[in-house]
């Protein structure tokens, strides 16, 4: 079995996650996974669309705030919903990544939750654990 | 995580005094509006945490305040308020929000529950169909080239100019929809761009259309003032915000300041408290850019007003004239303001911060809008969709005290995660039929989100601001039909 990609963690207001992987790249990759299940039910999604996302920023933190809010972004300009995440470079103060994912199509996707941004509070990015913690406004 | 062991200490029923000591690094103390069941509920999450890491804010002045409906939000708590030095202290985005101007109004009409209730699923629908709602709405407004800029700067006036609604408006929206300084060349083309296709639409989370009835009138005279008159009259309450204008505004200078805050040397608990000064380029740009949110926010609501009173009239039969729907008031309570504030005795320039607060100016106040003069600022408290929700007034005390602030909603106490756990959409959706209210929702997991039982009973939370002195209850309203976005 594969290990859970992110878990949701509780907010009163809001809604925030932890993302796991066997780098930390891709414990990127799965916090914008988790952001999107949010948002979405994700298992109707097709994979007809692409978008590149190069991005350099400070810090890892810096980095993961913009990463997210970057695709919060997309969402709210161009409605689509992504399901898959590749990054290809990544230093932690940098990267690159294609990301697929598709049209929102009200006959066929069901939307669940608005996503405003993602917060600095509790923002943590752990390097040595390759795991990811954000907090959502909702 | 909450540290339940540090004390607090009472001032009485309603307020408690957090000791600078709370938390080393504090520079003024805190003090939390609230009452003994409320706080046990505080002490189990990180709202209190909050109030201290505010009170680390430079030039906060007085207090790090905490109004009735105070909990966990990210950065500043929610129902959060503080007021810096315009000299020498700090603005923050994070205590205004991503959801810049996010604000209620509400509107009074002719009508009895008696006309309405029978054609209310009608209404309902209308209402759903006229106003654009839910995760990532469009508008159907089509704002061609730069015209969004000059929606930045005009606010509620840009849209009555346009046809959204009446002139009389203005007279009762908080800053007349319209804050002055808003510079559009501080927005970023990506606010703009996701501004432009969304005026006029309502959005999604805790935003709503209510239909009310009257259902308690505490202050007859008060309350006439404001054209409500009695028992069983139709109300609507409006609530949204900036749409992901607002929310790309606060991204983009919530990370400049990041990076400011190097510069100004300035370290805070808590990077969403991320600052500048008050004075500085990026406090002047942030200021100047949050107030072109703030106003696209007010012509926002004022469109949305428009459309409303069109469903009214459409659906009763009734001219505008006989259906009344005159606006009482518009609400902002996530924004940061110059004000002038009294200070040990000395009157001061302040950038009050109101995240999830409302303002509650007194009687005689200036800024109060010549018809409420004699009464005091409308405060407008929307409880849960099942519930009831309020009408205030401002008062002399809540300028002594809280930067003439107080609550701004009933406060969460569950979690959106436990309250899709514990409550599905579909029972939910249910219960408040049973209970007369006629619902329609774009999504029925957010609708369980918002259901009654997340909610602190925004009855105990605006009891707490009555009997604190920081606002006077009006006047009550319960539902009898909601659109959830």
């Amino acid at each position: 079995m594969t290990r859970k990609r992110f878990q949701l963690i509780e907010h009163t207001a809001d809604v925030g996650l932890v993302a796991y992987g066997e780098t930390l790249a891709k414990a990127f990759a799965n916090a914008a996974y988790g952001l999107f299940s949010i948002i979405a039910e994700l298992k109707t999604v097709k994979e007809t669309e692409t978008r590149q996302l190069e991005l350099s920023e400070e810090d890892p933190e810096a980095l993961l705030f913009e990463w997210l809010n970057s695709l919060i972004y997309l969402f709210d300009v161009e409605m689509i919903l992504f399901k898959r995440f590749e990054i290809t470079d990544f230093d932690g103060c940098r990267l690159r990544a294609v990301c697929y994912g598709e049209k929102y199509d009200p006959s066929r996707h069901q939307l669940k939750t608005g996503v405003k941004a993602a917060t600095y509070h509790m923002l943590k990015v752990d390097g040595e654990k390759n795991q990811v913690q954000v907090i959502f406004d909702i | 995580m909450a540290q339940p062991n540090k004390p607090l200490e009472k001032i009485d029923d309603y307020r408690w005094r957090m000791p600078k000591s709370y938390k080393t690094g504090m520079r003024v103390p805190g003090i939390i509006y609230t009452d003994e069941d409320m706080l046990k509920q505080l002490m189990k999450e990180q709202a209190l945490e909050q109030v201290a890491n505010v009170a680390f804010l430079p030039g906060i002045v007085d207090y790090s305040l905490a109004m009735p409906d105070i909990h966990w939000g990210y950065g500043f708590p929610i129902g959060g308020v503080a007021a810096t030095r315009v000299d020498d202290g700090v603005v923050s985005p994070g205590g205004v929000g991503f959801d810049i101007n996010c604000g209620v109004r509400l509107l009074r009409t002719n009508l009895t529950g008696e006309e309405v209730y029978p054609r209310i699923k009608e209404l309902i629908d209308s209402l759903y169909n006229n106003v654009p709602s839910g995760v990532g709405s469009k508008g159907n407004i089509r704002l061609r080239g730069a015209e969004i800029n000059e929606v930045m700067v005009k606010g509620s006036r840009w849209a009555v100019e346009h046809g959204y609604g009446r002139p009389e408006d203005l007279d009762t929206t908080e800053e007349r929809g319209e804050m002055p300084r808003a510079d559009p060349a501080r927005v970023s083309s990506r606010a703009r761009e996701r501004g432009t296709p969304q005026l006029g639409t309502l959005g999604s989370g805790n935003h709503f259309l209510e239909v009310a009835l009257v259902d308690h009138i505490y202050e007859p005279d008060i309350a006439g003032v404001m054209g409500i008159n009695q028992i069983g009259q139709v109300m609507l309450y409006i609530h949204c915000g900036s749409r992901g204008l607002g929310h790309q505004v606060a991204d983009d200078y919530i990370k400049e300041m990041v990076r400011a805050m190097t510069k100004y040397d300035i370290s805070l608990p808590d990077r969403q408290l991320a600052c500048s000064p008050v004075k500085s380029p990026e406090g002047q740009a942030y200021l100047a850019a949050m107030r072109c949110a703030a106003n696209y926010a007010w012509a926002n609501r004022q469109c949305i007003t428009h459309w409303v009173r069109q469903s009214f009239c459409q659906i009763l039969g009734k001219s505008e004239k006989e259906a009344g729907l005159e606006l009482i008031y518009d609400v902002t309570h996530n924004i940061a303001k110059i004000e002038e504030h009294k200070v040990h005795g000395k009157q001061q320039r302040l950038c009050v911060h109101r995240k999830g607060a409302t303002r509650a100016f007194p009687a005689g106040h200036p800024d109060v809008p010549a018809k409420y003069a004699k009464i005091g600022q409308p405060v407008l408290i929307p409880g849960d969709m099942g519930r009831v929700s309020y009408v205030l007034v401002g008062t002399e005390q809540a300028m002594e005290e809280t930067f003439g602030s107080t609550c701004h909603g009933a406060g969460r106490v569950q979690s959106r995660t436990a309250a899709k756990k514990h409550l599905n959409g579909r029972a939910v959706l249910e219960s408040l039929q049973s209970r007369g209210i006629t619902v329609r929702a774009g999504s029925l997991p957010g609708l369980a989100e918002e259901a009654s039982e997340a909610y602190k009973d925004v009855t105990s939370v605006v009891e707490v601001a009555h009997r604190a002195g920081i606002s006077k209850i009006v006047a009550r309203t319960r539902p009898i039909g909601v659109i959830k976005g």
